[in-house]
């Protein structure tokens, strides 16, 4: 079904309310002076923004605003994803000591819609609509980034982050505008036919236009050699906002890449296996590039004393984990990056949230800080915190083991042995530096006179429900498997 | 009794669940809550064996339930003859340990509760008939060992616990890495180890030759097989006096465990052709080097730390053999290595209580002190040696009896290696309990009740099987002939399948 702009608006609720939500929020900043009504403002959003995707009219999928975006199975996955990345960024910045002290109004505001550009990013079928999207999440979390006023790390992450995005969406446009000489049309479906309509297209030029768009699509999910922003700007951003876009961002980032790579061009086979253009060779460029993104993660993270920073690294290596899944050129690989995804958010959420929390109480970042964390009373912030960070190096009985399990049963399948191995040689180095915060919290002492730390019931909450998940989930993941394999439907069209 | 097995598995983590519900001021009753679940473990235990079936190759008390559809993925148990004698051995190591931490002073919930943790992780994995349930109970007891090395252990605790917990999940990932190999390219997509077995035939040569290879290194590392045996000395340095006790008498059986329930059973034609090298030659390693090693140790815990390696080679060697003798008395040497190394490392725990020392030459004449102690420990010494008429004299003349027909050089290393065992620990033995009393220690006090009411179990166990080994045999015999004869007449499939 093509949907005009007015029949269009049934499916576009979520958007709509965080849209009005943005609006509201810069009014009530105006009028009102207790600040913390915009948190509640904003949480409230993100909730309905979550109740409205749910209560949507069920439908095949269908083409929406004149085939601008799209809606399907796929794009409610990562609606999904993302507001729950949006919930549960607003519930740690109203626990954050360092989001208090900044213009609340602004932060809450911008937040917001960086969460509608991720949306859109999700449901893009359109070139100009999918640049369009990306750029409303990039500047505004260059202005979230640097929203810490009096702060010369969060200034100067900012800073780079808007240098780097500027080159990388440079060369992503630039890419598109190749593709839109070699295929006449923005549009994914009109792309598609006419990459393999015959006679084809010189393989080497679509290979260079997908090279240029990879620029800016692999800085999203910050995959190598994309990756050299993140470190920095996951270090000066507010804990919050790290989190988000950690979560959130580098989701939006794999639902564009999916949808531009998988139904915009290649083709599904009927044993749910993908055929990508012949003589182009993205795969196998994306599986270079899976494997340098996860080692070079996992071996720069060995080396942080900044929890932050290794996290960030952390997930540089995570993004490389489930890449694994995108290139395998299959459904089950797809379902399995799903899988992954779902995992990484429960775990990276809960990870930087106890990160905060030390961060709220003792004004610091570094391992120092976690030193003898189990032992000064009240030991939960530690035990959370070690649940967390096992999940991502994939012992079992957490979610990320499901997750992991899932990458590589689906690379087993699909023959990529040395994929495979690679993952599996990379957790275990992993879990080297995951242990060594786990280390300093169990295994030495604390300072003398510590005093256990200051945790609000809010923040406390939010830290139980995402380790009971971790635990929950990755004892019986029947539910996120069900959710991942009804999310792999693509929607192109009737015809 | 219903669910015997989810029982015996998940009753240590009910007791955890209380131990760590329970308030801090009820701190002295931690302990008897551990108590009371490794009872009731050994109960259900006592109740298995009893009610168990010898005559049947088939699993029994057997159950079953969906776990994760989209992976046939099952929440399956039983236990055949493999399993029942490791399942009561754990049972009884896992109760002897609890009181053997009662020297334990800080952090005692923690301490506990990890414990507890660690002992369904154990139980868990021999009872575990569902590979990805095996799977997920063989990582879960990774880490409440990183942590109780690495919270109560000795000086250099750090370092041993994170090399333990990278070795073995460096193995881990391997057997991931074989089992859904297995699962992939099998006649049907599971992780049902009966079916796998079932099916072992339709997996090629080639394929089952990486596959073997890569579950040989996995489990070889938790034996630990030369070379990959580095992590078990530092560990047992390190480990409080119960934690080494598990580790020998229980952790280490878990390797060979695993080759014999999927190596053995799954793989059998590639274990026809590897296992002679692979596990004969690298298992008569164990024992030679091991007890080589053993000879040139300062300190007593690292002593038997080697031991325990020279002892596990006779383990490799008896299964390499293909013989009924050979592999009836590798898992007997299992279970019987296990209660006696149990021993020997709660004496070596004794003495360290007390001095908090373990330097071989820093005693001397201990015997005049401590009479009853050097009794313990000359009777451990002799079982652990070999000694006709107590338990592992049996274990390892079958071994040998059957590493015979696999190769005579194996088997005479094998027997000669007793020699050179003999000798490690005689002089051990001469150095720390003979000769003139060292002043310092003249005042020490003997065994106190609660030792010797850990010891003495042991010490009968020892002497029962060494004269009744059939108590144990017996449970085994029917599983491992019928597995003995699977890999001797394995045939290799033409082409593998692909799900």
């Amino acid at each position: 079904m093509d949907f005009g702009n007015l029949a269009s608006l049934h499916f576009f609720f979520p958007e709509l309310l965080l849209t009005a939500a943005t609006l509201v929020i810069v009014l009530v900043d105006l009028v009102v002076t207790d600040r913390a009504y915009l948190g509640a403002i904003a949480m409230i959003s993100s909730a309905g923004a979550l109740l409205l995707i749910g209560i949507e009219p069920s439908s095949e999928g269908a083409w929406l605003f004149h085939r601008m975006i799209v809606y399907d199975s796929f794009a409610l996955f990562f609606r999904v994803l993302i507001a729950l990345a949006a919930a549960v960024a607003v519930w740690m910045s109203i626990g954050s000591a360092e989001v208090r002290r900044c213009a609340q109004g602004e932060y809450y505001a911008v937040l917001l819609a960086s969460t509608l550009g991720m949306f859109l990013m999700a449901e893009s079928v359109n070139l100009l609509m999918a640049y369009l999207s990306l750029e409303i999440v990039s500047l505004t979390s260059y202005v979230l980034t640097g929203i810490l006023e009096h702060n010369r790390r969060s200034q100067e992450a900012a800073l780079k982050y808007l240098i780097y995005g500027g080159v990388a969406s440079g060369t992503m446009i630039y890419g598109m505008s190749w593709l839109y000489g070699i295929a006449g049309s923005l549009d994914f479906v009109a792309i598609n036919q006419a990459l393999f309509a015959v006679p084809g297209v010189p393989p080497l030029t679509v290979f260079i236009a997908l090279v240029l768009i990879l620029a800016g699509l692999g800085y999203k999910v910050a995959s190598v050699p994309f990756h050299m922003w993140a470190p920095d700007v996951y270090e000066g951003a507010p804990i919050p906002i790290t989190t988000f876009l950690a979560i959130g961002s580098k989701a939006a980032g794999f639902a564009l890449l999916t949808r531009f790579f998988y139904p915009g061009i290649s083709r599904l086979d009927l044993g749910g296996g993908w055929t990508a253009l012949s003589g182009v060779e993205w795969p196998q460029l994306l599986l270079v590039v899976c494997i340098i993104t996860m080692t070079l993660g996992n071996l720069a993270a060995l080396q942080q004393d900044n929890l932050k920073r290794l996290l960030a690294y952390s997930s540089i290596a995570q993004a490389g984990y489930a890449l694994m899944g995108f290139v395998l050129l299959s459904n089950d690989g797809l379902r399995a990056m799903l899988v992954y995804l779902v995992a990484y958010y429960v775990m990276d959420a809960g990870a930087f949230l106890v990160v905060m929390i030390v961060a709220n109480a003792t004004g610091r970042e570094d391992m120092g800080a976690y030193r003898g964390l189990a032992w000064r009373g009240g030991a939960m912030p530690a035990i959370a915190l070690a649940i967390f960070l096992l999940s991502l190096t994939g012992i079992p009985a957490t979610i990320g083991f499901i997750g992991k399990f899932y990458v590589f049963a689906a690379a087993i399948r699909e023959r990529f042995y040395v994929l495979a191995l690679f993952g599996l040689l990379n957790s275990v180095v992993s879990l080297y530096y995951y242990m060594s915060p786990v280390r300093a919290m169990f295994l030495e002492q604390p300072d003398e006179g510590a005093q256990p730390l200051a945790i609000g019931a809010w923040n406390y909450s939010l830290m139980g429900l995402l380790a009971f998940a971790t635990i929950a989930l990755g004892l019986y993941p029947p539910p996120v498997i069900a959710f991942a394999a009804r999310s792999l439907h693509f929607f192109v069209g009737t015809s | 009794m219903a669910h015997p097995l989810t029982l015996i598995t998940f009753i240590p983590l009910v007791g955890m669940i209380l131990i760590l519900a329970a308030p801090a001021s009820l701190v002295r009753w931690y302990k008897w809550i551990a108590v009371a679940s490794a009872a009731a473990q050994l109960v259900i235990a006592a109740w298995l064996y009893a009610n168990f079936n010898t005559g049947t190759v088939a699993m029994q008390f057997t159950e079953r339930y969906s776990w994760i559809g989209a992976y046939h993925i099952y929440y399956f148990m039983g236990v055949d003859g493999i399993s029942i004698s490791m399942v009561l051995l754990t049972a009884l190591i896992c109760f002897i340990a609890v009181f053997s931490s009662f020297s334990i002073d800080r952090a005692e919930k923690g301490y506990y509760a990890l414990l507890m943790l660690l002992d369904t992780g154990m139980m868990g994995v021999f009872v575990a008939l569902d590979f990805f349930l095996f799977y997920i109970f063989w990582e879960v007891m990774l880490l409440p060992m990183y942590f109780l090395i690495g919270i109560w252990g000795g000086p250099r605790r750090e370092y041993a616990a994170i090399k333990f917990f990278l070795y073995t999940l460096l193995g881990s990932v391997l057997i991931l890495l074989a089992m859904l190999g297995l699962y992939y390219y099998g006649a049907v997509p599971t992780f049902d180890m009966t079916e796998l077995a079932a099916h072992s035939s339709s997996y090629t040569i080639g394929f089952q030759r990486i596959v073997w290879i890569a579950l040989f290194i996995g489990f070889a590392i938790k034996i630990p097989a030369f070379p990959f045996h580095t992590w078990l000395p530092d560990a047992h340095v390190e480990a409080p006096t119960a934690i080494s006790v598990i580790l020998a008498g229980v952790l280490l059986k878990m390797g060979t465990y695993g080759i014999l329930r999927v190596n053995f059973a799954i793989l059998p034609a590639a274990t026809h052709e590897l296992a002679w090298l692979l596990l004969g030659l690298i298992g008569t390693v164990n024992i030679v080097y091991g007890a080589m090693c053993a000879m040139a140790q300062k300190d007593f815990k690292k002593l038997v730390a080697y031991s325990s390696i020279s002892h596990m080679g006779y383990v490799m060697l008896g299964l390499a053999s293909f013989t009924a003798a050979g592999i009836n008395g590798a898992v007997l040497q299992m279970f019987n290595h296990g209660t006696i190394t149990a021993m020997l490392f709660l004496l070596v725990g004794v003495i360290y209580d007390r001095t908090h020392h373990r330097e071989i030459d820093g005693f001397g004449g201990l015997a005049q002190s401590m009479p009853i102690y050097a009794g313990i420990t000359g009777f451990a010494f002799f079982a652990a040696l070999g000694l006709p008429g107590l338990s592992a004299f049996i274990s390892e003349v079958l071994v040998l009896i059957g590493a015979w027909q696999l190769h005579p050089i194996m088997a005479t290393f094998g027997a000669a290696t007793a020699i050179l065992t003999a000798g490690y620990l005689l002089w051990c033995f001469q150095r720390i309990y003979l000769g003139p009393l060292n002043d310092k220690y003249a005042a020490l006090p003997d065994l106190n009740a609660r030792e010797i009411f850990m010891l003495v179990p042991l010490a009968a166990i020892v002497i029962v099987l060494g004269i009744y080994p059939h108590a144990i045999l017996m449970l085994l015999n029917t599983s491992l002939v019928r597995l003995n004869h699977g890999v001797l007449t394995a045939t290799a499939g033409p082409a593998l399948a692909v799900h």
